[in-house]
């Protein structure tokens, strides 16, 4: 069976974000890029789950030409062949789902692995999007991913614990961080990954409409919180929060 | 505007996720709220006594029981017809549930906000929470989620909603509950509790979370946290992590033992009235935003800290 993994190049995650001071957004000119970390992890729960019936791996990013490095990446990690879909401008996810709608009819894969977020917008709402269009199942925020007879059962982090679903295929499922520990790619692997297909579209190709419908009107730092003090020992702290009216 | 607020709760009680949710809708127009689930006349008595409410929709099915997203999301479009936003609390339920219904309505949602600036402009926050972002949207209908700490709770009490049945939608077969494991906890629910002692990789071990984090949280009557780092070693299980892919918290007082300070971190509690630190290393990070630090030997301090307090 297939597997779909999108994945998305974002800042990377050890990068303070540094506020442009005209407000318009996050500067990203001459930082170092990388793929999204839930996305790592999803690319390897694929190919872990390539000893339990899945033959082919497609990787698909939608963006700049320079996706081209995250997708070579997935790649040198162990994805078959890749997908890069340009795009000039930014790409929301309702646009990102109704494209990922069109591979999926495109490629018919079983299974769609997704990040739970990017760390870029942290909008979370990529994989439910494309579950919700294609009328599947959403197993999101996956700490364990078991194929069955034409089911996958996912172990979900939610709030107060974990809950097991199970869904017929095909399903959606978006990974958590305990999914997995992802793998670095080895040097021959990079290399190797380099005369694998990657196949270059436009959202054009697809007859997606991508106008986002969200402006940003500004972005800012948020409220600095004003310098603390350090006290010398336990009882300079006690009397702290004492006076602050903590277990007094 | 009409704005459907999405009620989450246990089976008997409202959880005060929603109760945020409510102040954030209120500020757009009128409230109804959507009490989904099975046998769930309780819920929805306690629901419409929530002050500001207006009609509260019961869709009181099988279906329903366990919040599956894939039947929840029909029933949520099927009452969009009359709504022009739908509002959920950014809880795990709230972030499963909410986007489906904004593809299926063709919607972009707006996640996490912080603020109603007017009907169709939020602010929210982005990069883990290192910029704050205003968005307008353009869409007819909104589709909104809402960080619970950035609103006050509505009360509990005065309201009079109109409790209305809603016809069920069915079960769409693409989704089956298996089990849930559901961590049983005296303590207080992090994301409501006033204060909050979270641990980290420092405890070096479970036991260690137990026999010095534990007293200090009992206490002061406090939830028990912990950074990723804590979790992964497999110290505490997962729902304690406070951070950008784990919990949001502001509590009045949040108290850090043994955690650096990472981004990721900061992203779930720098919005805490007071954060106090403690910490061998005088350079971590997590003295920059700590009102009040200790550089101390955490084995050492924090059991001193809980016989003195």
């Amino acid at each position: 069976m297939k597997v779909l993994v999108p994945v998305k190049r974002v800042l990377d995650y050890n990068v303070k974000p540094r506020v442009k001071a005209d407000g318009t957004g996050v500067d990203l000119a001459n930082v170092k890029m990388s793929m999204n970390p839930f996305d790592e992890i999803a690319v390897e729960e694929a190919i872990r789950l390539k000893d339990k019936g899945v033959t082919e791996i497609v990787v698909v990013s939608i963006g700049e030409p320079k996706a081209q490095e995250t997708l070579r990446t997935a790649l040198a990690m162990g994805a078959d062949r890749a997908i890069l879909v340009n795009s000039d401008t930014k790409v929301e996810p309702l646009g990102v789902a109704k494209i990922l709608a069109k591979i999926v009819e495109e490629e018919q894969p079983q299974l769609v692995i997704l990040g739970k977020q990017a760390i870029d917008d942290d909008n979370n709402q990529t994989g439910q999007m494309l579950a919700g269009l294609l009328g599947w199942g959403q197993g999101t925020f996956a700490s364990k991913v078991e194929l069955g007879d034409g089911t996958v059962t996912v172990t979900r982090e939610v709030d107060g614990g974990l809950e097991t679903d199970s869904f017929p295929l095909p399903a959606i499922v978006t990974t958590d961080l305990r999914l997995n520990e992802p793998r670095y790619a080895s040097l021959p692997n990079i290399m190797k990954a380099k005369s694998k297909p990657l196949a270059q579209k436009t959202a054009a190709d697809y007859g997606v409409d991508v106008t986002s419908r969200l402006t940003t009107l500004k972005v800012v730092e948020p409220g600095k919180r004003q310098a603390g003090v350090k006290v010398a020992d336990v009882d300079e702290l006690v009397t702290k929060l004492h006076a602050m009216g903590i277990a007094k | 505007m009409k704005t459907l607020v999405w009620v989450e709760h246990d089976g008997s009680a409202v959880k005060d996720a929603t109760l945020a949710a409510v102040t954030a809708a209120s500020q757009l127009g009128e409230v109804h709220l959507l009490v989904a689930g099975e046998g769930v006349d309780s819920v929805a008595q306690a629901a419409a006594k929530i002050a500001g409410v207006g009609k509260v929709h019961v869709a009181d099915d099988a279906a329903y029981a366990h919040a599956l997203a894939e039947n929840i999301a029909p029933l949520v479009v099927e009452l969009m017809g009359h709504h022009d936003a739908f509002v959920a609390p950014s809880t795990t339920t709230g972030k499963n549930v909410a986007p489906r219904v904004a593809a299926l309505l063709d919607v972009m949602q707006i996640s996490d906000i912080l603020s109603v600036e007017s009907e169709d402009t939020f602010t929210r926050p982005i990069y883990a929470g290192n910029a704050i972002a205003t968005v307008q949207s353009s869409d007819a209908k909104k589709v909104i989620t809402v960080r619970g700490t950035a609103f006050e709770k509505a009360a509990t009490e005065g309201g009079s909603g109109e409790i209305e049945a809603v016809a069920s939608q069915g079960d769409t077969g693409v989704s089956r509950f298996v089990n849930a494991e559901i961590a049983q906890n005296a303590r207080p629910e992090l994301t409501s509790a006033k204060i909050i002692v979270s641990g980290g990789r420092a405890l070096q071990n479970g036991e260690n979370f137990h026999s010095i984090i534990e007293p200090l949280a009992d206490k002061l009557g406090a939830g028990v946290g912990a950074s990723r780092a804590a979790v992964d070693a497999g110290y505490v299980p997962n729902d304690y992590q406070v951070g950008q892919t784990g919990k949001i918290v502001a509590p009045e007082v949040y108290i850090a033992v043994g955690i650096s300070g990472a981004i990721q971190h900061l992203a779930g509690m720098k919005d805490s009235k007071v954060i106090v630190a403690i910490n061998k290393d005088e350079d971590a990070p997590i003295f920059q935003v700590a009102d009040i630090g200790l550089v101390g030997d955490l084995f050492k301090v924090v059991p001193e800290l809980t016989e003195k307090l």
